[in-house]
């Protein structure tokens, strides 16, 4: 075994123009610059990048699931908030 | 409520979530025995992809021609490829890379174990390529919609690229079967040797596989053992009667009853020798892979060292600025 593993890096590819970046996968890398190259290796090999970012898995932070209640629930009694919950008559036009 | 009992209700609110075709993520609370067993599964099917690349490495050298070796040498890398998806999403439930490597370096976790049996001529990777990767294709093809976010969509990766393995294998057996009948007997030899195996690449037959229950019950596995080979037997026959070549099975006839091929018995005793390690590979292909990883153990703490050297010139250069 190695003294040390290499760092996580998680890899988002931007596959197409105009479109945003997507989280496709992971990979250790010694570096930024490796992973880098790494993803590109791997992750690009039938021409599906335009761009890639490596993000150092540790500095990701992330909702917790258990508490997704508290941090999702409050938009549901929201309903005012879409297009639907307003009822206009059918022969108004541009609306 | 008792700890017990709590548990034992988040493992059914689990086990109805699942079991509604939802998906578990990497944060979520899982049962740990759901956890283990997704472990052990994806950890094997990302060993087995970088053993798998051995047999074929083996022809890389001596490709028949330079498009051969291309194409080859892309294969064997979507096969790295492949176990480098498996590994991540492996991680994702908890156990380091460095210690799913040391499961297989210390024969503690398996891999498929078709990549015990040696490849012996050119004619072995066009085999290779028409029956193992049309085996593993139906294995993985229902393992996209697997219970677990990260496998399922580490399987759609593989699923995509799976396609021209399949394909460039077939068109070997179909070009040597063109040829002369040296070629011809290659590729039959190829066929003998390599049909068993890949018979047996779905598991021991469903009445001895005792880990099934639990893992449909999870949408981890959807097929049961024999369905999965019955589907292989049913889409081999006629690609093997298009090259022109005889499958080994002096059992195999059409049933049109069943609208299926019956197939005869595949020597069992012969496969749980080969996965307790007596296959003429075994040994081979594990001390190969633990050779290359303690070889490389120098150019990997070389490059750590040198990017720790790197970030802290950056970063004395910034305080210094
Ligand atoms: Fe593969
Ligand atoms: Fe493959």
């Amino acid at each position: 075994m190695t003294a040390k593993e290499w760092p996580l890096y998680e890899v988002f590819i931007r596959s197409g123009q105009g479109l945003a970046h997507r989280h496709v996968g992971s990979l250790h890398a010694a570096d930024a610059t490796m992973a880098l190259e790494n993803a590109r290796d791997v992750y690009t090999r039938r021409n599906e990048g335009l761009s890639i970012w490596v993000v150092p898995s540790k500095d990701v932070t992330a909702s917790a699931p258990e508490e997704k209640g508290e941090m999702f629930t409050p938009a549901d009694d929201k309903i005012y908030r879409h297009p639907t919950f307003y009822n206009l008559p059918d022969d108004v036009k541009g609306l | 409520m008792t700890d017990e009992a709590r548990i034992a209700e988040l493992e059914k609110q689990f086990d109805d979530y699942v079991e509604a075709d939802n998906k578990a993520e990497p944060k979520d609370w899982m049962p740990e025995k759901y956890r283990k067993t997704l472990i052990r599964q994806i950890s094997q099917h990302a060993h087995s992809e970088i053993i798998g690349m051995q047999p074929e490495g083996n022809w890389l050298t001596r490709a028949p021609s330079l498009k051969r070796k291309a194409i080859l040498l892309a294969k064997v890398q979507d096969e790295a490829g492949h176990g480098l998806y498996l590994y991540s999403a492996a991680e994702t439930l908890g156990r380091s890379r460095d210690q799913l490597e040391d499961d297989l370096h210390q024969g503690k976790a398996k891999y498929s174990s078709i990549f015990n049996y040696p490849t012996l001529t050119w004619a072995d990777v066009g085999a290779i390529g028409w029956l193992v990767d049309s085996a593993a294709i139906l294995n993985q093809i229902p393992l996209c919609r697997c219970s677990y976010g990260p496998y399922a969509r580490a399987m759609i990766r593989i699923c995509k690229e799976e396609s021209f393995h399949q394909r460039q294998g077939y068109e070997i057996m179909l070009v040597l079967n063109r040829g002369t009948d040296a070629q011809k007997q290659m590729a039959q030899d190829a066929l003998n040797r390599w049909w068993w195996p890949s018979v047996q690449m779905f598991g021991p037959p469903d009445e001895a596989s005792p880990n099934s229950s639990h893992t449909m019950k999870w949408r981890i596995k959807r097929f049961s053992n024999d369905e999965l080979r019955q589907r292989f037997i049913d889409q081999a026959v006629p690609q093997a009667d298009v090259l022109g070549l005889k499958i080994p099975d002096p059992d195999l006839k059409w049933n049109d009853d069943r609208q299926a091929y019956d197939f005869g018995a595949p020597d069992w005793d012969e496969f749980f020798a080969v996965v307790k390690g007596k296959g003429p590979m075994n040994k081979a292909r594990l001390d190969h892979k633990v050779r290359v990883w303690d070889d490389g153990g120098w150019a990997r703490e070389a490059a750590m060292a040198h990017a720790e050297k790197e970030s802290a010139r950056r970063a004395s250069q910034k305080s210094a600025a």
